[in-house]
């Protein structure tokens, strides 16, 4: 009995925050991935393209609440992802035609694209504050939860409870048909696989017909969608605000990089590293440590390894050591 | 003379302008925005030694700048004597534990040769250090943050001279600087842009968070000034004498002496404010006329040709006999060493260390901007960069303000755009900032002022 309520308090306080957290991150990672790949350049506006998406979900969300649509018990944010990425993919091609192309006709070092996002991110930051403002705005309606501690001990008589914030499944349920959706694309579909001809080997891939246009197109657009619902997801979980998006651009690159820059499948799998990590790292195990240890063994302290209060900077060690014993990340870097 | 004549106009425009918020705004405004200018130059200063100098990519700034803070706090603060009874002993311990595992790790490093035994060796000596550490502090802190919360709760600094701590704030930064160097300089560019980020991040959120050693998020306020304090000169009498002699034509203007007692008041107090800005402006002035200096002799030095030939190609210059690596190391110190001095001025001219105002995107963006802007590889267009940049980031607000009034002149003062507009009026900062920098990189990407290289 003890035991089973030790496996409870873990899944209730890190496991299931840990895939949602990195379930968000994973997303992110992924776009960040593709653009590095395909594109050749560390976009430092990753963390406000988010923010831009986001940000109409949190508009459209108000206008339907106002006009009495509504998604049942869902959140009547997921009825605008559509129109949320819309009007992303149409910024970011505005953008690329604009800013970015330029540089890549004229085949500028990727330091340079670099330093150019770091202009769009200005902009798409001033963009962002003008139309919507930096306040924290929360936009979840429907149902809360779908599990509440309380039921979950009435059903189960255990000591512990379980919650599932709704949130969490759909992160979860999203995330996971997103990334299977993009992973099929990328492999079975004939554009998918032009795409990572593209990123391999630029110029076999233009040799053998490969349009680089509807290249750059593609992922523009795959990069939309990602942007869009891992930015619609986290703000439904957390809240939105323009300045958390920012810098939750950090830990993003971090899964990026940790799990090999390019590699898609390794930014899934970063975005959770990352995640369990943080959380791992900074959970009081006092309580789980209460049901297996004997009882003269019991902990006095929190038994907390690092305060949470260095949450970002755990990411950003792990991210620092693998830099300097992998630079190429856990899984090979560098292929889409 | 033909040569320089484009640095005189940009620099003379440059001045005109801080000139004109003098006369149209007030010269209180003018002199903060100027000593504003003059900081950013310094950090300018530095970054452009490792971006247009060698082409280090350093986006590790805001870490920097926050070390050169600290520094003034644990140098100039004076010390507290109950906090170092409690913990004192304790937490120098674990410095000694600190060092000795950096000298322990050194020794490992030299002596055994690459394997996984050396490996497990360095893990085993910071894991047990940690743990150690942990042991050792974890009652100090707590004994230390309990001392006086609201007014201390600190250990302290060594309470010498605030002027020391800008050398200290070098020497920290440089030392930080040594430790991502030998790190991340190994890496490609954009790698190492995200790692000396990230790096940066990690600094401040132990700044943020250690409240020991500077109080974290609660702020050290009241630090020690170079200058003389307002109150101070309003008092004394030969500065009420001297703002008299300035302004005996308009003091003569009033009608009765209590009217004169009353204008003279006012001036003393205006004037006492200008004058603290003016020595602050005088001091930074003297900063940066010497890193000026040496700066510019080193770019035309034989070690200034030699960082270039190996920014413009590595190989060739590892294939003429220079250590590229040990190289890039040092002018990455040595750039972070002059951020350093720049955040340390800064928290003596605002006589505030607020950890929590330290983040990426103003202490290391915008200084980036100001590089690209003003022009990389050139020392003059990167102190003018810092001046261009900031007096936009300053001024934006008005600026924008302006116009938005006049293109919504036509509308009432009610209409829900136009008060929405005026509300988000600061947030045009990152808009002109933004598109300066898109502008400049599609136009003029060598920068306001481009490098120029002089033919011996």
């Amino acid at each position: 009995m003890d035991l089973i309520n030790a496996v409870i308090v873990l899944l209730n306080y890190t496991i299931i925050p840990a895939l949602t957290y990195g379930s968000q991150l994973a997303l992110g990672a992924i776009f960040v991935t593709l653009i590095y790949g395909i594109l050749r350049f560390a976009n430092f506006a990753t963390g406000d393209m988010m923010s831009f998406g986001t940000m109409f979900a949190v508009l459209l969300t108000y206008y339907f609440q106002s006009i009495g649509i509504n998604f049942g018990f869902l959140p009547t944010a997921l009825l605008t992802i559509p129109f949320a990425i819309f009007m992303m993919i149409l910024y970011m091609l505005i953008i690329d035609q604009t800013v970015f192309k330029y540089y890549r006709i004229k085949k500028s070092p990727p330091v340079m694209l670099a330093m150019v996002s770091v202009g769009v991110m200005f902009v798409t930051q001033a963009i962002i504050r003008i139309i919507i403002g930096p306040t924290d705005r929360r936009f979840l309606d429907g149902e809360k939860f779908i599990l509440k501690a309380t039921e979950f001990k009435e059903m189960t008589g255990l000591a512990e409870g379980l919650t599932i914030k709704s949130t969490q499944m759909i992160t979860i349920v999203v995330t996971i048909i997103v990334v299977a959706i993009m992973f099929w694309f990328l492999n079975k579909t004939k554009t998918g696989t032009s795409m990572r001809a593209y990123s391999d080997n630029e110029d076999l891939a233009l040799l053998s017909g490969i349009d680089p246009k509807k290249v750059v197109l593609i992922t523009w657009i795959i990069a939309g969608i990602l942007a869009t619902i891992g930015g619609i997801l986290y703000g439904l979980d957390k809240s939105y605000r323009p300045f958390v998006y920012f810098n939750n651009m950090l830990p993003i690159f971090a899964a990026a990089i940790v799990g090999g820059i390019g590699n898609p499948y390794g930014a899934f799998f970063g975005g959770y590293v990352i995640a369990f990590a943080e959380i791992f790292l900074t959970y009081a195990y006092k309580r789980f440590l209460v049901y297996i240890l004997p009882e003269s063994l019991e902990p006095n302290s929190l038994m907390q390894l690092l305060s949470t209060d260095y949450k970002f900077a755990i990411s950003f060690s792990i991210l620092v050591i693998v830099l300097i014993f992998r630079p190429s990340g856990i899984f090979e870097g560098k292929r889409i | 003379m033909r040569n320089y004549l484009n640095i005189i106009i940009a620099y003379s425009i440059m001045m005109l302008l801080i000139i004109l918020v003098g006369i149209f705004q007030s010269w209180s405004i003018a002199l903060t925005i100027f000593n504003y200018c003059m900081i950013s130059a310094v950090m300018t200063l530095g970054a452009n030694i490792q971006w247009g100098y060698a082409g280090l990519i350093n986006f590790g700034i805001m870490g920097y700048t926050a070390l050169g803070g600290l520094a003034v706090v644990l140098v100039s603060v004076a010390p507290v004597p109950e906090a170092w009874s409690v913990g004192g002993v304790n937490m120098m311990t674990c410095l000694g534990i600190i060092i000795l595992m950096i000298f322990s790790t050194r020794y490992i490093l030299k002596n055994i040769q690459k394997s996984n035994k050396r490996n497990y060796l360095i893990a085993g000596i910071i894991i047990v250090g940690l743990i150690l550490i942990k042991i050792i502090a974890g009652p100090a802190i707590e004994q230390i943050e309990a001392v006086d919360p609201a007014k201390t709760g600190f250990l302290g600094g060594l309470g010498l001279p605030v002027l020391f701590s800008w050398i200290v704030g070098g020497l920290f930064a440089a030392g930080l600087a040594f430790i991502v160097g030998k790190v991340a300089l190994g890496l490609r560019a954009d790698y190492l842009a995200i790692a000396t980020l990230l790096i940066a991040e990690i600094v401040v959120s132990i700044i943020k968070h250690e409240d020991w050693l500077a109080r974290g998020v609660k702020n050290v306020i009241g630090l020690k000034r170079p200058a003389p304090y307002e109150i101070d000169l309003q008092t004394s009498p030969w500065f009420i004498n001297l703002v008299e002699k300035f302004h005996s034509t308009k003091l003569d203007l009033a009608n009765s002496l209590s009217e004169r007692q009353d204008i003279l008041n006012q001036l003393v107090i205006d004037a006492s404010s200008v004058y603290v800005k003016l020595c602050f402006a005088g001091m930074f002035l003297v900063v940066v006329i010497i890193l000026l200096i040496i700066t510019q002799k080193a770019l035309y030095s034989p070690w200034g040709r030699m960082m270039r030939a190996i920014r413009d190609n590595e190989e060739a210059a590892s294939a003429m006999g220079k250590n590229v690596v040990k190289q890039h190391l040092f002018i990455f110190i040595l750039g972070s060493a002059i951020v350093g001095i720049a955040g340390a001025m800064m928290v003596t001219n605002d006589g505030l260390f607020t950890p929590g105002s330290y983040r990426p995107m103003r202490y290391t963006f915008v200084i980036w901007v100001m590089v690209i802007v003003g022009g990389t590889g050139n020392n003059f267009g990167a102190i003018l960069g810092g001046f261009v940049v900031w007096f936009l980031w300053v001024e934006a607000a008005p600026i924008a303000l302006f116009f938005i009034n006049l293109f919504t002149a036509h509308l009432p003062e009610t209409n829900e755009i136009k008060v929405h507009l005026i509300n988000s009026a600061p947030y045009f900062r990152f808009l002109l900032v933004g598109i300066g920098l898109l502008l400049i990189m599609r136009f003029r990407p060598q920068g306001i002022i481009p490098e120029k290289i002089i033919k011996q």
